[in-house]
């Protein structure tokens, strides 16, 4: 297993990280406090990223949906999982959450 | 006989068990609440561009046999469902836990 360093290789990875970089900021703009309580944050997304990941486990097993190698890092995870897909059941609800709470301080600016 | 789920009918089944989740395990009924509906108005563009990236790469290739075969910005119409479900259960959970656990935090 090595890591592969063609750029197509990260085409999956490329997306994740355009979802961190358009979220991650949210915390500091309007001092949401998500990243800040990971205890609060693992406790909420990892009940979430399991229904879906056994979801996913079988969407695989069932082939409907398959994954390009020639776009993936080829690292595979337990249950047939690609490392991006894991990584994606985190990615995209934290950023969720982020925006989430971003909403509740502007409507509560408003709501003054 | 063969016992089948197509993604579509799992996506219709999700919905349902996140809704009822929302409404009836954490009580919170998100959905009808404005904070939510600006939120995912927000995060909407933003799903359609990431699901568009991984599907017109084919990055995900889905089987035709498992879709109804409706696309929206390239992508399958149950992986926006999809994704409606998930936004929607981790956002109920997070409510969820702020009440029970965040009570000594601040903010």
């Amino acid at each position: 297993m090595s890591l592969n360093l063609e750029l197509s290789h990260w085409s999956y990875v490329a997306m994740l990280l355009f979802t961190m970089t358009g979220s991650w900021w949210l915390e500091f703009a309007f001092r949401i406090r998500v990243l800040r309580r990971p205890k609060i944050l693992f406790a909420s997304v990892l009940p979430v990223a399991i229904f879906f990941l056994a979801w996913d486990a079988f969407a695989i097993n069932q082939n409907h949906w398959n994954f390009d190698p020639n776009q993936m890092l080829g690292i595979i995870g337990p249950l047939n999982i690609p490392l991006e897909e894991y990584l994606f059941f985190l990615v995209i609800p934290i950023a969720a959450v982020l925006t989430l709470e971003g909403v509740k301080v502007v409507l509560r600016r408003f709501s003054k | 006989m063969r016992f089948e789920l197509s993604y579509t009918q799992i996506t219709v089944y999700a919905l349902i068990i996140t809704i009822f989740f929302d409404m009836f395990a954490t009580k919170n009924s998100l959905l009808s609440t404005l904070r939510f509906w600006i939120s995912y108005a927000i995060i909407f563009p933003f799903q359609l561009i990431t699901n568009w990236w991984l599907t017109s790469r084919e990055i995900v290739i889905y089987n035709p046999d498992a879709i109804i075969g409706l696309r929206l910005a390239g992508a399958p119409i149950e992986d926006l469902i999809f994704g409606f479900a998930m936004i929607l259960a981790v956002m109920s959970m997070w409510e969820t836990m702020l009440r029970s656990r965040g009570s000594s935090s601040v903010g």
